[in-house]
């Protein structure tokens, strides 16, 4: 960010960059920045509250006034996330004893999905399957997390990507099913620890770290503030 | 709490700086024209990936509203995003400030970029996108860029 914000300013434009890293705006020395210490993900802090993102905005925008620089300053305010306060959400029951209990999870999910993007008009599913593909994917993860080998599955695409496509459905599907905007993470937390989906691919990540996959893939596949190995907690 | 882990891992990581910081005085906020610079890997039309260590850029169009987040990293919160796309992109807040005349107008173009890259040189983001999206944004008139990360 900050060496962008140089790059910017160089061509003749002028910045003002938020800042979420201190220590990388310290060591990249935009012209002028503002340090905002918000959850990673809300740069302007406060989803739907127009007035506190007007205050950063008014904040940042004031920094254009100094004379020279590098410039920056710390917003007043901070939000922290809250991923050790996991959204408590009941999931639809399904009928759909043929299928892998992940697999029936999220095909009762995709209703209230729906419902969400009905009323946001947006959604991070889409890397590489749609929503309606997600749950056939999760039974994929789920022969993975069981010991199948991950090149011969069939999974369609990066696993890190696909695994990124069912957590991004389970979180927006989460919309419908707590009251309110969600704090940072809480949806993410939910998701890695309450639900089926969220063991399969923990344990797939576990497998694929077994067969050697790569490390790309196993660290990208989930947050890695999230990742935990199954085996040791049931060892505990 | 998870935050503070990510930020305290991210905070070792190198960055590159120039020998002199760049410096531009702008007009005064009233009569400028403002676009906001994102790295939160931003597209359009439906398109929703983006790739590690991609330094391109993608062009916006802020008569539009259907931009898609696909950065690749999941070490951040996206259901902000979901809920509100302004705590990333706040082009309804800016529209609001020109129309309050706090600045002079919103630019009709806007940049996107994908933060978290691999390479701390940015080598191709300083000689060649960053530059170019540059261009395009001055033959907007823009005056004034707001970076906003995730």
């Amino acid at each position: 960010m900050g060496t962008l914000a140089s790059v910017f300013e160089q061509s003749g434009l002028a910045t003002v960059a938020i800042s979420i890293i201190r220590e990388q705006i310290e060591a990249t020395q935009p012209p002028r920045a503002l340090h905002c210490e918000f959850p990673l993900g809300r740069p302007l802090g406060k989803p739907g509250d127009s007035v506190f993102q007007h205050q950063v905005l008014d904040a940042a925008f004031d920094l254009l006034k100094a004379e020279s620089g590098p410039v920056l300053v710390d917003y007043p305010e901070e939000i922290d996330d809250n991923a050790d306060a996991p959204l408590s959400c009941t999931i639809p029951p399904t009928d759909d004893s043929d299928k892998h209990p992940a697999e029936a999870e999220a095909r009762g999910l995709l209703p209230v999905w729906r419902r969400s993007y009905e009323k946001y008009g947006r959604t991070t599913v889409g890397k590489v399957v749609t929503p309606e593909q997600v749950p056939e994917i999760v039974t994929l993860f789920a022969r993975i997390a069981d010991g199948e080998d991950w090149t011969s599955v069939g999974l369609p695409g990066d696993p890190t990507k696909l695994g990124a496509d069912i957590k991004n459905f389970y979180e927006e599907a989460s919309l419908s099913l707590s009251d309110g905007v969600p704090g940072a993470r809480q949806a993410e937390t939910w998701f890695v620890t309450q639900t089926k989906a969220g063991d399969v691919i923990q344990r797939a990540r576990v497998a694929l770290e077994k067969q050697e996959a790569g490390s790309y893939f196993t660290t990208y596949i989930l947050p890695m503030t999230q990742v935990r190995n199954p085996e040791d907690d049931s060892n505990a | 709490m998870s935050d503070k882990i990510v930020r305290k891992m991210l905070s070792r990581l190198e960055g590159y700086s120039f020998d002199e910081v760049p410096w531009v005085t702008p007009k005064p906020l009233s009569e400028c024209r403002v676009a906001v610079v994102t790295t939160a890997g931003l597209n359009q039309e439906g398109n929703a990936d983006w790739n590690p260590g991609d330094q391109g850029f993608t062009v916006l169009s802020g008569k539009k509203s259907d931009f898609t987040l696909g950065h690749y990293s999941p070490n951040f919160d996206r259901t902000g995003w979901v809920v509100d796309s302004n705590v990333v992109i706040p082009l309804d807040r800016l529209d609001e400030m020109a129309a309050e005349g706090k600045i002079g107008s919103v630019s009709d173009t806007h940049i996107s970029f994908m933060g978290a890259q691999p390479d701390h040189t940015l080598e191709t983001i300083r000689l060649d996108t960053g530059p170019a999206a540059a261009k395009i944004l001055l033959e907007e008139e823009v005056d004034v860029v707001l970076l906003t990360p995730v």
